[in-house]
């Protein structure tokens, strides 16, 4: 379980995160979803350590990181597994060599058990037989799915997805967001995601975060966003048409 | 000025994170194999051909200015050596490898920075600027020397075709290669080498590291890495002969 608790953060005079709360829950998928510019992709970046200067408290099952030492911040980064949303392929290596860099760095596994668990990844993500592959092979959802494949590689507690499902068709988007789901369940771990795909809210939501104007503005599942008379919520996502003729 | 020593802190400052030990050797060794290659391997070709041209084209034109009977033709192939050993082989070469390594250098890193990829490594716990930066140094300091060595090699053949072509004799040429050869002086080019080897790598990291936006940033950081590194090659190029040689 992650806590984050009176969260703020400012770049210069521009206050991004104003006294945020959350709470993230294991064994779900846990999703802040928010307008652009509402400050959900600064809260993920404080969350998984890129940015350092901020006041409040994140707590990784009950430890907080900001007093966290060296070691067990080392530790704690590699039980974090990250989806970013071009997938951040090291385009020099090829699938396998991506997949396989965590543990040449972070165990002493011998080639054989080290492959056995790149191919097991690449199957859970069903990509077998695309170890040779490079990056530039790939299509958007292949990239995404190798990237998955890179997160759980070293069996993360946590795993946190940014905009998982941009720039891809709808039906690949379906497929990641499944993915992402299967594996929080399977594996037990706790999943964020960063969204403001609608459909990705009502596919895999078990938890939602809903930040406007860098506030925690509501909180709740799939079933109860729907019917939450929220204005600012329901703006964002019965934004088009479509959606608000659904609700109706 | 204040942006200037912004620049400077920054710099050593990820200079104190690339100069810390490799996570793992194994993958650190990986890694710095593939820069030899890149840095290295991947520059012979260029500093080969211009080496050759250049030592012809330099002992073509002291031919040209020692026409004077009263003046030995061997006088071509110790001018023509000392030119090669003393500055085009170490300053112009290196001058050559920042365009060439450095502007590569910068946009690799400028790339993975604005893909995230960077990013990544971060998280994954990995320093990323000892991983990425601290090999591409070390295959830098390696490779720089070996290459203006082969190309002080290449330059004098290039300079005895040269030579030959505006009638000096082959005999001349290796009496003049050979007269009074001061040894001190290839040091003194391994030296201002290694210096600039430094410059040319770290530089062009730094200004690849620190790229901030998309596809524009990463081109203005690749031109700055060329142009950083070179005035800083000729102002380092300055100090050292004057502190070496004078």
């Amino acid at each position: 379980m992650i806590e984050i608790k009176n969260i703020e953060k400012s770049f210069g005079e521009n206050k991004v995160l104003k006294n945020v709360n959350m709470t993230f829950k294991k064994g779900q998928t846990n999703l802040i979803i928010g307008e652009s510019g509402s400050g959900k992709t600064t809260l993920i970046k404080i969350l998984i350590g890129l940015y350092k200067n901020y006041s409040g408290k994140v707590l990784f099952d009950g430890s907080n990181v900001s007093e966290m030492n060296k070691k067990e911040l080392k530790k704690l980064r590699q039980d974090i597994g990250m989806l970013f949303q071009g997938g951040a392929l090291y385009d020099y290596m090829s699938v396998e060599e991506n997949i396989i860099f965590p543990l040449s760095l972070f165990t002493d596994k011998s080639e054989k058990e080290k492959m056995e668990r790149v191919n097991f990844c690449l199957e859970r993500v069903n990509l077998k037989g695309k170890n040779n592959l490079m990056p530039s092979e790939l299509s958007g959802g292949m990239k995404k799915r190798v990237a998955i494949a890179r997160a759980i590689v070293m069996q993360p507690k946590y795993l946190f997805c940014d905009e998982p499902n941009s720039g891809l068709d709808p039906k690949t988007a379906i497929l990641i967001d499944d993915l992402i789901m299967e594996i929080t369940k399977e594996y037990n771990i706790t999943t964020i995601v960063n969204t403001h795909d609608m459909n990705s809210v009502m596919q895999i939501g078990d938890n939602i975060s809903f930040i406007h104007k860098g506030e925690m503005w509501w909180k709740g599942n799939k079933e109860e966003l729907i019917v939450s008379n929220n204005e600012e919520l329901t703006n964002f996502v019965f934004a088009s048409k479509l959606f608000k003729r659904l609700k109706k | 000025m204040q942006k200037l020593l912004k620049h400077i802190g920054q710099y050593f400052l990820m200079m104190r994170k690339v100069m810390s030990v490799p996570e793992k050797w194994s993958v650190f060794n990986k890694q710095l194999i593939l820069e030899l290659e890149k840095i290295g391997l991947n520059s012979i070709g260029i500093v080969l051909f211009i080496s050759f041209f250049v030592g012809g084209v330099v002992s073509i034109q002291t031919a040209l200015n020692l026409q004077n009977p009263l003046l030995p033709k061997y006088l071509i192939g110790l001018a023509s050596r000392d030119s090669l050993i003393l500055e085009f082989s170490p300053t112009m070469i290196s001058l050559i490898l920042a365009g060439k390594v450095g502007s590569s250098i910068a946009s690799e890193i400028g790339s993975m920075r604005v893909s995230e990829q960077i990013d990544a490594l971060e998280i994954m716990g990995v320093n990323s600027a000892s991983f990425l930066i601290l090999p591409k140094i070390i295959a830098s300091l390696f490779f720089f020397p070996l290459l203006v060595i082969l190309s002080m090699g290449i330059g004098m053949i290039g300079a005895w075709v040269g030579g030959l072509s505006v009638n000096v004799t082959t005999s001349d040429f290796m009496y003049g290669l050979r007269y009074e050869f001061i040894p001190f002086f290839v040091n003194y080019a391994i030296i201002k080498t290694l210096a600039f080897a430094f410059i040319v790598s770290s530089l062009s990291s730094y200004f690849g590291y620190y790229t901030n936006g998309g596809a524009v940033a990463v081109g203005k950081s690749s031109t700055e890495a060329v142009v950083y590194s070179s005035i800083i090659i000729l102002v380092f190029n300055f100090i050292l002969t004057k502190i070496i040689l004078a």
